[in-house]
């Protein structure tokens, strides 16, 4: 056994998990797949007094489309949400980010909140969120509140939950006519960490590309958009000389610091790959 | 004092009742209290896939699920799966293809390469090594495993047509 020692409890309702979540203040920690936080356990980087498994809690689990929103419970693990052809008819970007997530064994039991409320730099839904636009539902003793994605994530494993907070759902825009989606990630194997992962979102027009969100992750604290690489494309048609426009304002949009996976430097080349063949994959997608 | 949970799980079809410390990892609670050390414990961060367990009806981590996190499931290690002979063309497979050296990260190829023949039954080579990235063998004898599976895959397909 590597952890220090811990005591361990499973409520069955929210009203419990908040009731220990109260009772123990800071020496609790919540586990729902445990993917990250058993890693830190093992390793002694975490010692808390108990951990608090959400995993019973039905009302954080299962995949509803309507005709506008696409709610994913917090449980829901990366290989439901792979399998599910609601999400991947509503917001195919989850899709073709979640097979970047880890290994199979892996896929099975972390889940995309857990992934969100962790907020990993390296980790691909955080910038999915933020590039669809989508709202995270929190859950509290007093009720449930929503927050902006783009809201949520507040520095290196920082997030807008609060102490005895939640997170219970996202809801994420229904895609609409128009709309595509790209994805593509660098990592030294499949699985690892990415060095650098591009998020996109836009609503086509013939070629010209609107309403587009670039969204990176692996390259800040948190997932940054490239906003003058948006404003370089905003309602034109993408060309190549466009896209390579695009990509040299990457250095103003990006300050990529060195760490275990890539350096600074690389992670702004990669940054900039990424950008140009999404985009091509976007554009060439009908 | 270190608190104490039971918990019932079926292991291999028998269904046991243990007490078990919260901090203990399912792969642990296999080896030390049941006695099945088929399962190996490796990285025990998540990274090298030699705990690799069957958790109802998926692998997962032994190491990233504790004891108390399986109450009540079903699990299935490498000593079960070769009793029941549902792996057996696989072992045969990594025997013929010299698809294990020091064998330490065996049981934990076993397991994943089963669960990659359940979801396709016809891999592409590309794929097998997709699906296995998560399982490392520090003999570095991935080619002769990538072998051992492709031929299984093809020899389970002849068996079952």
């Amino acid at each position: 056994m590597k952890p220090a020692p811990f005591d361990y409890a499973k409520p069955s309702t929210l009203e419990e998990a908040f009731d220990l979540l109260e009772a123990h203040g800071e020496d609790a920690r919540v586990v729902a797949g445990g993917q990250s936080l058993l890693a830190t356990l093992n390793m002694r980087l975490s010692a808390p007094s108990i951990l608090v498994d959400i995993s019973g809690l039905e009302a954080l689990r299962g995949i509803s489309a309507g005709s506008n929103v696409l709610r994913i419970g917090a449980l829901t693990t990366h290989t439901e949400l792979i399998a599910s052809e609601e999400a991947a008819r509503a917001a195919p970007l989850l899709r073709k980010a979640a097979v970047h997530i880890a290994h199979p064994a892996i896929r099975n039991r972390g889940t995309f909140g857990g992934s969100l409320a962790h907020a990993d730099p390296a980790a691909e839904y955080p910038a999915c969120v933020v590039a669809l636009d989508a709202t995270l539902e929190i859950s509290g003793r007093d009720g449930s509140r929503r927050v902006a994605a783009a809201e949520f994530f507040h520095g290196l494993y920082e997030t807008d939950l609060k102490p005895g907070e939640l997170l219970a759902a996202v809801e994420v825009p229904v895609l609409q006519d128009g709309f595509r989606s790209g994805f593509g990630e660098f990592a030294r194997r499949a699985g690892d960490f990415a060095m650098s992962a591009l998020a996109a979102h836009g609503r086509f027009d013939g070629d010209e590309v609107h309403d587009l969100r670039l969204v990176y992750a692996g390259v800040d604290i948190r997932p940054v958009r490239a906003n003058r690489a948006e404003a370089v494309l905003a309602g034109k048609a993408i060309t190549r000389e466009l896209v390579a426009e695009a990509r040299s304002r990457l250095a103003e949009d990006l300050n990529p610091t060195d760490d275990l996976q890539a350096g600074g430097a690389t992670k702004l080349l990669l940054s900039g790959v990424l950008l140009e063949r999404v985009l091509s994959d976007m554009a060439g997608a009908r | 004092m270190d608190p104490v949970r039971e918990i019932t799980v079926t292991v291999n079809g028998e269904r046991l009742t243990a007490r078990v410390e919260p901090r203990k990892s399912l792969v642990d609670f296999l080896r030390e209290d049941v006695g099945l050390t088929g399962s190996h414990v490796g990285c025990e961060q998540g990274i090298c896939g030699a705990c690799t367990i069957r958790l109802d009806g998926t692998i997962v981590r032994g190491c990233l699920t504790l004891a108390v996190q399986a109450d009540g499931a079903e699990v299935w290690t490498v000593e079960g799966l070769s009793d029941s002979a549902e792996i057996a063309a696989l072992q045969e497979a990594f025997q013929e293809r010299n698809a294990l050296q020091c064998g330490y990260c065996t049981p934990g190829m076993l397991l994943t390469a089963a669960a990659l023949l359940r979801d396709n039954a016809a891999p592409t080579r590309p794929q097998i090594r997709e699906y296995l990235s998560g399982n490392y063998c520090r003999c570095t004898g991935y080619q002769a495993i990538v072998d051992a599976i492709e031929s299984a895959a093809s020899q389970m397909k002849g068996a079952g047509s």
